[in-house]
């Protein structure tokens, strides 16, 4: 893929001077105008383009917001209020960046259950799919840092819970923890080197995400067959056909971005959050943002702290190695009968474990947040090695052009 | 390609009629049923919802309310004067407001001697709170800490009792319906939850009771009752009207700038509407001879 | 062939169009984020402040700050004043006569920051040094200022800026 002629014909005296000394407009061309991509994409595809986007937003509003920030314990209830009241704009710009991260994380999910589905995570993609899943994993770091520095209640025992899981390590636990603090109780430091590290974490998402690019650029999309690209007729140019099409996927789903900015901006959030932070006074119910409940389920469904921690720590890394647990010969969902229940299953259990990592985990609750922790181990680890074995795949077809205009026209020479 | 989308599109919308279905066939059956705490009736807000706006007048009935009956012990403190005058609030006059910022006293440095130095209030100074501090409002008030309202209808919210298979039914609903009111909910509430204690619960010294207060029994004494604070615009002056105004008020407190963020809001929705139709048509030509 | 180029044609200007439309809004959602680094309401809310001139003897100076800057207040004496009054408008870099810089001529008032860049001229206080002309010297980069606070040698281009103020009593002002 990444070694297709390019049609780059620098245009004037100028850039044919820059091709010869930094050809980064015949790389840009190539790889963003006509780069050949699978002509059979369907919108599932275009999360990788409104991934982007969500990156630029944060990126952009987050150093905004870092403009009129104080990373102080006495001070950084009252500046995001500073924001929100008085800086020009400054509502708007808050508000994008809180839902911002729900969106980001709504746009990421569904990449990665695209991923899941259409078996993009095969050889020869599994270094693609391993910078995605340390890309959501930094992620996941970052938005927790992010989410503490109003330092509301919900922030600061947020901060408080999860930096308290490093207790669980055995020995030096202790000791990790308060170097984490800078004290022994999470405090101004913290706040400061939460503030430190969650201005510097995007600009490594942005690193990951280029190399996750390269890594696409170099062995192609994957595709709703899972064939892979066989002949020139498999394929249109990037430009115009995908370029537009994820334009309009963009502003389909920058409107719902829009509607939570403009009418439901603290939905998503925490009313105990518009509390001061209070370190004598611990809100009646933790519960953190919903991109994180499924994870929050998990570790709360095992009753033993070190091992809900792994668990927890598990339930994302084991992500790393699905390239090498799933058995079966063909990528695509579509074609695989035995699989594709267990697949519906694992998206329920998802976001059964999300809605339980809301509820109190007492009584039925518990239980079934145990049984879905259970399944969500169990499909990666023994149902995706064991059904691949045994499943007989239904006809795929020879090539991505035969799936869109049927036999006979691929062996005329059509378009 | 379309056949993935349209499986997944054909089950999502199936599964939510349903919820839909099951919700109104057993959400009244269930709100009867009840749960653990207080039941909360969602009230009509003028500021809920897509087309929702503060009433003018009535923030400024509210802000009287405050300042004659709860600014005695709640500060306001991330408010301005100046505030009162801005557009989609109570939107005073520059006159009346500066009269209501000198009856503030504001400190204001150190004199020439060093002594600390007091001057009546402007409109750029902050509300200034009742207490100085904490150990004073604690000990002005049987050893309780009266909030500062800034963010209260924010910061309060309840939870509402469902049968757990149509919450997720309700939390969309309410996104849907861009319902984020449930602090202002409580705060009503609570303003008129103030009853009798029953007979079998032992009342801690100085509490009183309230249906909706976590715990029911609160520090406050019920603060309003009916024509306690005179309405010039000749609104009637019941108690259930006061909560509603000074709820109304402290909402506007917590989220000044709502009225100008719906505004912009639609304005940004046109405008996303007709690039992704002028776009979804661009797509449509470009790939109409594509078979994909 | 001629529907094929009016589908080609019908292409392009649907891709101009929703180009061109995408590049307004864009262009349009960068106001918001250059237009916060402007002042907040809170910074323009702090618009006035008043300031009590009776213990200000003849020949005295004070500072006081007004939206962060210095702002100069000096009783002048009858010297200064005359001073101030006698010299040549032509000859000034930057003419304005002293009348139009003072409300009441033993009031002078000021913006205490030099018109080339940004320092604070020195001559407040009785020890300081004045310059040549008996008003205020910038240590920067040495311009001179006389006693009405006009640029009279130096780099600095413009005269010490005279704020907005009123007499609000005889002996009480607001600047702003």
């Amino acid at each position: 893929m990444s070694d297709h002629s390019s049609s780059y014909v620098p245009s004037n005296g100028f850039t044919r001077w820059l091709d010869e000394r930094l050809p980064v407009l015949r790389m840009m061309h190539g790889q963003f105008i006509d780069f050949p991509t699978p002509r059979n994409l369907n919108y599932f595809w275009t999360f990788g383009g409104i991934l982007t986007f969500c990156l630029m937003v944060q990126l952009i509003t987050g150093i905004i917001l870092a403009m009129h920030f104080v990373a102080h314990g006495d001070h950084a209830f009252q500046s995001v209020e500073h924001i929100m009241r008085d800086v020009n704009w400054g509502d708007l710009i808050r508000y994008t960046h809180a839902v911002g991260a729900s969106m980001f994380f709504l746009a990421a999910y569904i990449h990665m259950f695209r991923g899941l589905y259409y078996g993009s995570y095969k050889s020869p993609r599994e270094i693609l799919w391993i910078l995605g899943v340390m890309i959501i994993l930094v992620m996941i770091i970052t938005a927790f840092m992010g989410y503490s520095l109003p330092w509301g209640q919900m922030s600061f025992w947020a901060v408080t819970v999860i930096t308290n899981l490093f207790t669980a390590i055995p020995f030096v636990g202790e000791s990790i923890t308060q170097w984490i603090w800078g004290g022994y109780s999470v405090g101004d430091p913290t706040l400061n080197r939460l503030f430190s590290l969650h201005y510097l974490f995007p600009f490594v998402i942005a690193a990951l995400v280029g190399l996750h690019i390269w890594a696409l650029h170099v062995v192609g999309s994957n595709n709703p067959t899972g064939v892979e690209v066989k002949t020139e007729k498999d394929t249109v140019s990037f430009f115009p056909f995908y370029i537009i099409k994820d334009g309009f996927a963009v502003i389909m789903f920058a409107l719902l971005f829009a509607w939570f900015v403009f009418y439901a901006p603290n939905y998503l959030g925490h009313s105990d959050n518009f509390i001061e932070a209070n370190p004598l006074q611990t809100p009646q119910h933790i519960v953190p943002e919903w991109y994180f409940l499924p994870f929050y389920a998990i570790l709360r469904a095992i009753p033993d702290k070190l091992f809900g921690v792994i668990a927890m720590i598990l339930a994302i890394c084991v992500l790393f190695v699905i390239p090498w647990l799933d058995t079966s010969r063909i990528r695509s969902v579509r074609y695989r009968p035995l699989y594709k229940p267990f697949f519906w299953l694992f998206v329920i259990t998802c976001l059964a474990l999300g809605y339980l990592g809301a509820k109190a985990p007492e009584g039925y609750y518990l239980l079934a947040s145990r049984i879905f922790t259970a399944y969500y181990f169990i499909h990666f680890l023994v149902v995706m090695p064991v059904v691949g074995l045994y499943e007989t795949p239904k006809e795929v077809p020879d090539s991505i052009a035969d799936s869109v205009l049927g036999k006979e026209a691929t062996s005329e020479t059509a378009q | 390609m379309k056949t993935d989308c349209l499986t997944i599109l054909r089950a999502a919308t199936l599964s939510f009629t349903l919820a839909g279905a099951v919700a109104v066939f057993t959400g009244s059956a269930a709100l009867a049923a009840g749960g653990e705490g207080p039941h909360i009736e969602r009230q009509d807000w003028s500021y809920n919802g897509f087309f929702g706006k503060y009433n003018k007048a009535q923030l400024q009935r509210g802000f009287g309310i405050y300042k004659e009956v709860c600014s005695s012990c709640h500060g306001l403190k991330l408010l301005s004067y100046r505030n009162l005058v801005q557009k989609g609030g109570p939107e005073f006059s520059k006159e009346e407001a500066l009269a209501i910022a000198k009856e503030a006293t504001v400190s204001d440095g150190f004199d020439d001697s060093g002594d600390p130095k007091e001057r009546p209030g402007k409109l750029s100074d902050r509300f200034q709170s009742p207490f100085s501090n904490d150990q004073m409002a604690r000990s002005a008030n049987n050893g309780a800490l009266p909030p500062d309202l800034s963010v209260i209808a924010k910061a309060r919210t309840y939870h509402r009792h469902v049968p757990w298979y149509t919450e997720p039914y309700y939390w969309l609903y309410d996104m849907a319906t861009a319902y984020e009111e449930k602090g202002s909910d409580y705060l009503y509430a609570l303003l008129t939850g103030y009853k009798d204690a029953p007979s079998d619960m032992t009342m801690g010294d100085g509490m009183h009771y309230n249906e909706v207060f976590p715990g029911h029994q609160i520090a406050m004494a019920a603060p309003l009752s009916s024509e306690m604070v005179d309405y010039e615009d000749g609104t009637k002056p019941t108690l259930e009207q006061h909560a509603k105004d000074i709820t109304a008020f402290l909402a506007w407190a917590s989220e000044p700038h709502l009225n100008a963020r719906k505004d912009l809001g639609k304005r940004v929705m046109i405008y996303l509407a007709i690039l992704a139709l002028l776009l979804y048509l661009a797509k449509l030509s470009v790939w109409a001879r594509v078979k994909h | 062939m001629s529907s094929d180029q009016n589908d080609v044609g019908r292409r392009d200007f649907l891709m101009v169009a929703a180009g061109s439309f995408a590049a307004v809004g864009g262009a349009a959602a960068l106001w918001p984020l250059i237009d916060q680094m402007n002042p907040d309401a809170s910074a323009k809310a702090l618009a006035s402040v008043e300031v009590d001139l009776a213990p200000i003897k003849d020949g005295q100076a004070i500072t006081i700050m007004w939206r962060g800057k210095p702002v100069f207040i000096r009783k002048r004496t009858a010297q200064e004043i005359a001073a101030a009054e006698e010299v040549d408008v032509n000859d000034l870099p930057d003419p304005q006569s002293d009348s139009a810089r003072v409300e009441k001529p033993e009031w002078l008032v000021l913006i205490g920051i030099c018109t080339h860049l940004g320092c604070i001229p020195r001559g407040q206080a009785a020890g300081d040094l004045h310059g040549d002309f008996g008003g205020w010297f910038c240590p920067c980069h040495g311009s001179h200022y006389d006693t009405s606070g006009r640029i009279r040698k130096g780099p600095a281009p413009r005269n010490l800026e005279v704020p907005p103020y009123a007499f609000v009593t005889d002996s009480k002002i607001k600047i702003g």
